[in-house]
C-alpha cells in the first residue's frame, strides 16, 4: 500500500534498537507486517527512554502521594500545592548521551526540554538547576566539556530568561565516557489553571505550534536508550540543536494561550518528537488521533513522514485546541512570530493515522503504542555489602589544617562559582539565596513565600551500598532545604545508570529506588516526577550509579531565611547531631588517601526526621543566626565553608576525646548540621535540644580571621578561600 | 514618572526594570510592544531593558534597533526626553545610533553574571543626581558582550566632554584591570548621549533595589531618575 520505503529486515528492525521478540511482539499486535513510517514509530515509543520498560516495575514502588501533591509522575511534571492558590510544578531530565556528543547543543536543549515540559502545564518557570558529573579532571575530554556544558546551560538559560540558581558538579573517571547532565527546571502555576497531555472531545482540531521541523535529532531517544562504543562522535547527527529566543517566544504564546481559555490538551514535542506528544494526548484521552503530515511546517524540502515522526526538532508544541477558540489562538502565535498549523483532529477510533498527501503511512492502535509496550522484570543482583571502616585504623597523613586546605581545593570540594558565574542567577530578582549555599531561596511573586530548592547525590555512596546511597541522595535534599529553614515537600528523581541487562546494574538501580522509597515515605517528601537515564555505559564500563534528587520545599516567611555564613564575632558554633567519625566512603579518605573504600554511611531516617525537624523549629524561632548542613568532608569542611561565605574565623574547641581526631574532623556521619547562637542564647538551644532528643555539641565560638584550633597552625579565612576558588579556574585555564 | 518600558521578541528583564520603577516611584511602567509606532501620551522615560532580543541574532541589539517603535523613541530623545538602555537595552541603542561606540564580546569570552564595582564619575546628571562624584556602588552585571570598544576620537570626545558616567573599578573605586571584569575600554560601564539624556549601562542596577534579594545601590540611579522627572 506505501512506496518508496525501505523493505523491513531483520538488519532494520536491529537499528531501530528493537529485539527480535519485541518486533514479533509489535507484528502480533497490528497482525501484519509494519510499514518503515510504523517500525519507526514503534521504535521510538518502545525504547528505554520512552517507555521506562526496565524501570517501571520499580518506580512503581515510589512513594508519590500526599495532601499537597496536585500532580504525581505520569505528567509533563510534577505538581504541588503551596497555598493562596499557588502550584509549585517542577521535574529534572537527563540530556547525558548528547551532551556528551556535542556538549554545548546536548546541555541547552536539556534545559530547553525541561523548560517546555514545566511552562507545558502552565506553569511559568522561576529557576532552573542542574546536576553535572563529568570524568576525571586528567582526562584528555574533560575539560572541553565542563567548558561546553557549562556554556550550552548558561547559552540556553540566560537567553530564556530564567535564572539558574544552583546545582551541583563532580568529578570522577568512572563518567570519563558518558558525562551526565540533568536539568531541572521550577515553575509557579495557579492551581485551578493546570494544564494537561490528556484530550478530550471527538473532531477537535490538532494544532502544531512553535518552530519548523527539520532532520536533526532524528532517533535522538534511540541513541539514549543505546550504550556507546568507540565511533560514539558518529552520532553527532542526532543531537538537536537550542533556540532559546524560539523558546522565549514559545513560552509567552503558550501562556498567552492558556490564560485566554483556548487549550483542551497540550503536550511539548520532546524525545521522539510529534510521535510521541500525538500518541500520549490521544492515548491518556481514550482517543484516536490523525494526522496529515504534510501541513507540518517544515524547514527543509521533501521530508518523508518517517522524518517528521521522528524528528526531534526543539521549541514545538501540540496542542488540542477548542474549536471556537482556534482563530484567537492563531492570531497570538503570529503576533509572537511562531508557526501555527492545523495538522489533525481527534477521533474515537483510539487509531493512531498518519497520512501524508493522503496516502496511510502508518494505521496503529494507539493505547497500545503506549500502556502495551514492553515491560520487563529484568534480573537484578543483590548488591555486595562492603565492610565497615574502623576510623581508628585509617591512618592521618598530616596536620589537621593540611587536610583539611587540601579537601577544599579538591576537584569535588573546591568552590564553583566558574561554573555558576556563567549562569544569570539573578534575572527576574526573586533570588534570595545565590548559588553556593545548602539551597537555593526563590522568592514566589512578591513574597512572603519562597521556595527553596536543591540537587543532589553521592555517587560513591551509592556505588558502594546501593540501598543506604539512595536513601542517603534523599536525606541529603531534604537536609539542604531544611538547612535554609524550609519545609521539605516534595522530589524530582532523575535516575541514571548503566546498562540495566547487566544484572549487577540492574542491582544498582533496583536497590537505588527502594532506597530512595523507603527515604521518600519515612520523610514525607514524595517522588512527583522524575526521568530514567539507562545505558550510561562505554565499552562495557558503566558510570557509578547516580540517582539524583532535586528536592523543594517551602518558606512562609523568607524573612526567617537562614543562611550558611558566619554572621557575628562571639556567637557560640554547635553541632547538631552525633559524630561517630565514620571514614567509610569519606572525601578524607578518596582524596587524603585515594582509597575508596568501605560501607557508605548508614542514613537512620528516625533520627534524620528528628534532628532536622528541630534544626529547622530553631530557625523559625530566630534562635540560630546561621546553618549549614553536613556532607562531603565532614565537620571541619562545613566549618570552613561557613567561615569563607563571610570572611570570619573561628576558634575551634579540640575534638573529643575516644574518638580519632580526623574521624571527628572529617567522618560524614549523616543527620547532623552546624549552627551558631548568640552566646546568651545556648541555655536556651540546649534546652530545646534535650526536649527533642536531639545531640547537641559545642564546636567552638566565630570571631577573627582565621581558623584556630589547638596544636594546629592557625590558617587564614582568606587563604582558604584562595584554595577554595582557584581550583577550578586553574584547572580551565590550563591547554587541554 | 510615566515610564515606558519596550518589549522585543526575546527581553527578558522588562519585568526586573519595572519592579524596581514601581518600587521607586510607586507607579507602574507600561510595557510596549517593539512593533507600536507611538509611546503613550505624557511618557517622560523610556527604558529599553536587558534581554536578548531577537536572540542576539546577527548582531546584539542589531535587529531591535531597527524595529517600528524606535523612530518613536528616536523623536522623543531629539525632544529632551529621558531613554535609558539596560544591557541589551544599551547595545541596542548603540545599534540605533542614539549611544556612540559598541558592545563586543566579553574579552574573556565568557557570560558572567557577577557583582562589580561602579565609580560614580559625575552626579550633575539626570541619572546620577542621587548619588556623590566618586561614590562607588555594587551592582549585578549578567552579559557575555558588553566589551565598550569605539574609536579614539569618539572615545576622546566622550571623556572630553565627561559623557561616561559609570566605571568598573575595585571596591575602592580605583582602576584595575582585575575589575574591568569585561575588558571595556577605559572600563566604561555606561555612557551619555551628548545632550545627557540618553544613557546606557551594562549592569543592572535594577537587580539591585529591593533588599530582600541583595544589596540596595541601585535605588539611588532610580531616584536619580524620578528627582529629575519631578524637578521638570
Amino acid at each position: 500500500m506505501i512506496r518508496n520505503e525501505p523493505k523491513i529486515t531483520p538488519q532494520l528492525v536491529a537499528e531501530h534498537g528493537l529485539k527480535p521478540d519485541e518486533y514479533e511482539r509489535f507484528r502480533a499486535l497490528i497482525g501484519r507486517d509494519p510499514s518503515f513510517t510504523e517500525l519507526g514509530i514503534v521504535s521510538a515509543m518502545w525504547n528505554e527512554h520512552c517507555s521506562y520498560k526496565s524501570s517501571r516495575v520499580h518506580l512503581r514502588t515510589l512513594p508519590t502521594k500526599a495532601a499537597w501533591v496536585i500532580q504525581g509522575p505520569g505528567e509533563n511534571a510534577g505538581v504541588i500545592d503551596i497555598g493562596d492558590g499557588l502550584a509549585c510544578v517542577f521535574k529534572m531530565e537527563s540530556h547525558n548521551h548528547p551532551s556528551f556528543i556535542e556538549p554545548y547543543q546536548g546541555a541547552a536543549t536539556g534545559v530547553g526540554g525541561i523548560l517546555r515540559d514545566v511552562f507545558t502545564m502552565g506553569a511559568r518557570p522561576i529557576a532552573c538547576l542542574n546536576a553535572l558529573r563529568f570524568g576525571s579532571p586528567d582526562h584528555p575530554k574533560t575539560r572541553q566539556l565542563v567548558a561546553g556544558v557549562v556554556a550550552g546551560i548558561g547559552g540556553y538559560g540566560n537567553s530564556f530568561g530564567v535564572p539558574t540558581v544552583g546545582g551541583s558538579v563532580g568529578f570522577h573517571s568512572r563518567y570519563d565516557g558518558n558525562i551526565l547532565v540533568n536539568a531541572m527546571a521550577v515553575g509557579i502555576a495557579e492551581t485551578d489553571k493546570i494544564f494537561y497531555a490528556k484530550a478530550t472531545g471527538v473532531g477537535r482540531p490538532v494544532v502544531y505550534l512553535g518552530s519548523k521541523t527539520g532532520r536533526d535529532g532524528i532517533h535522538g531517544a534511540t541513541m539514549a536508550s543505546a550504550e556507546f562504543g568507540e565511533n560514539s562522535e558518529e552520532k553527532r547527527p542526532t543531537v538537536q540543536v537550542g533556540d532559546p529566543f524560539a523558546e522565549k517566544l514559545l513560552l509567552e504564546a503558550s501562556l498567552e494561550i492558556m490564560r485566554k481559555g483556548c487549550v483542551i490538551a497540550i503536550q511539548d514535542m520532546g524525545a521522539a518528537g510529534l510521535t510521541c506528544s500525538a500518541v500520549e494526548m490521544g492515548a491518556k484521552g481514550d482517543l484516536g488521533i490523525t494526522l496529515d503530515i504534510e501541513r507540518v511546517p517544515t524547514r527543509e524540502e521533501g521530508m518523508t513522514a518517517y522524518e517528521m515522526m521522528l524528528s526531534e526538532s526543539q521549541e514545538r508544541m501540540l496542542m488540542v485546541l477548542k474549536p471556537e477558540k482556534e482563530k484567537e489562538a492563531e492570531e497570538i502565535f503570529r503576533k509572537w512570530g511562531l508557526d501555527f498549523a492545523v495538522v489533525g483532529e481527534t477521533t474515537d477510533t483510539k487509531r493512531f493515522i498518519v497520512r501524508h498527501h493522503g496516502d496511510v503511512m502508518a494505521d496503529l492502535p494507539i493505547k497500545e503504542l503506549g500502556d502495551e509496550a514492553p515491560e520487563y522484570e529484568r534480573p537484578y543482583a543483590d548488591p555486595r555489602k562492603l565492610p565497615i571502616i574502623d576510623p581508628a585504623s585509617v591512618p592521618c597523613p598530616a596536620p589537621i589544617f593540611e587536610i583539611l586546605t587540601k579537601l577544599i581545593g579538591s576537584p569535588d570540594l573546591s568552590s564553583k562559582r566558574w561554573v555558576w558565574q556563567q549562569y544569570d542567577h539573578l534575572i527576574l530578582n526573586n533570588t534570595v539565596q545565590r548559588p553556593g549555599g545548602d539551597a537555593a531561596v526563590v522568592r514566589v511573586g512578591n513574597g512572603p513565600k519562597a521556595l527553596a530548592i536543591t540537587t543532589d547525590v553521592t555517587p560513591r555512596y551509592c556505588e558502594a551500598d546501593p540501598f543506604e546511597g539512595g536513601k542517603q541522595a534523599v536525606a541529603e535534599a531534604w537536609r539542604n532545604l531544611t538547612a535554609v529553614g524550609a519545609r521539605p515537600l516534595a522530589v524530582t528523581d532523575n535516575l541514571n545508570f548503566g546498562n540495566p541487562e547487566r544484572p549487577e546494574i540492574m542491582g544498582q538501580f533496583v536497590y537505588c529506588v527502594r532506597g530512595i522509597g523507603e527515604a521518600c515515605k519515612a520523610l514525607d517528601f514524595p517522588v512527583v516526577s522524575g526521568n530514567v537515564s539507562l545505558y550510561n555505559e562505554t565499552n562495557g564500563r558503566g558510570i557509578l550509579p547516580t540517582p539524583t534528587i532535586g528536592g523543594v520545599g517551602l518558606l512562609d516567611d523568607l524573612a526567617k531565611s537562614v543562611n550558611l555564613s558566619f554572621k557575628r564575632d562571639g556567637e557560640a558554633i554547635l553541632l547538631i547531631g552525633k559524630s561517630a567519625g565514620w571514614l567509610g566512603q569519606s572525601a578524607y579518605l578518596a582524596t587524603i588517601l585515594g582509597r575508596e573504600e568501605g560501607a557508605p554511611p548508614p542514613v537512620d531516617l528516625a533520627l534524620e526526621k528528628r534532628t532536622g525537624d528541630f534544626v529547622r523549629s530553631q530557625i523559625g524561632e530566630g534562635l540560630v543566626s546561621a546553618v549549614h548542613d553536613l556532607s562531603d568532608g565532614g565537620l571541619l569542611v562545613a566549618l570552613a565553608e561557613m567561615a569563607m561565605a563571610s570572611g570570619m574565623g573561628a576558634k575551634l574547641d579540640a575534638a573529643p576525646v575516644g574518638l580519632p581526631a580526623h574521624g571527628f574532623w572529617f567522618g560524614e556521619d549523616q543527620a547532623r548540621y552546624v549552627v551558631t547562637v548568640k552566646a546568651a542564647d545556648l541555655p536556651k538551644i540546649e534546652t530545646a535540644a534535650a526536649r527533642a532528643g536531639v545531640s547537641l555539641t559545642r564546636l567552638g565560638t566565630t570571631g577573627g580571621a582565621e581558623l584556630t584550633l589547638q596544636g594546629e597552625n592557625p590558617i587564614l579565612v582568606s587563604t582558604l578561600q584562595a584554595t577554595h576558588e582557584g581550583w577550578l579556574p586553574n584547572y580551565m585555564k590550563q591547554p587541554a | 514618572m510615566n515610564a515606558a518600558v519596550l518589549v522585543f521578541p526575546g527581553s527578558n528583564r522588562e519585568g526586573d526594570v519595572a519592579r524596581a520603577i514601581e518600587t521607586v516611584s510607586g507607579k507602574k511602567p507600561k510595557l510596549i510592544w517593539h512593533a507600536e509606532t507611538v509611546l503613550p501620551a505624557g511618557t517622560d522615560l523610556v527604558v529599553l531593558p536587558g534581554g536578548f532580543a531577537y536572540g542576539d541574532y546577527l548582531r546584539c541589539g542589531a535587529i531591535a534597533a531597527r524595529a517600528p517603535i524606535m523612530d518613536a523613541v528616536r523623536n522623543h530623545a531629539d525632544r529632551g526626553g529621558l531613554v535609558l538602555g539596560i544591557c541589551n537595552g544599551f547595545q541596542i541603542l548603540c545599534e540605533s545610533g542614539l549611544l556612540p561606540g559598541v558592545l563586543v564580546r566579553n574579552a574573556r569570552l565568557k557570560f558572567m553574571c557577577r557583582e562589580v564595582y561602579l565609580r560614580v564619575e559625575r552626579s550633575d546628571t539626570p541619572f546620577s543626581r542621587r548619588y556623590n562624584a566618586g561614590d562607588v556602588i555594587k551592582v549585578p552585571v549578567a552579559h557575555g558582550e558588553g566589551n565598550y570598544i569605539a574609536d579614539s576620537e569618539t572615545l576622546a570626545r566622550l571623556e572630553g566632554e565627561g559623557r561616561v558616567l559609570f566605571r568598573y573599578t575595585a571596591p575602592d573605586g580605583t582602576l584595575d584591570p582585575n575589575w574591568n571584569h569585561n575588558g571595556s575600554t577605559n572600563a566604561i560601564a555606561g555612557i551619555l548621549s551628548d545632550k545627557l539624556n540618553v544613557f546606557g549601562l551594562m549592569p543592572h542596577p535594577e537587580n539591585h533595589v529591593d533588599p530582600v534579594v541583595g544589596p540596595t545601590d541601585g535605588r539611588g540611579f532610580f531616584e536619580s531618575i524620578r528627582a529629575t522627572l519631578e524637578a521638570a
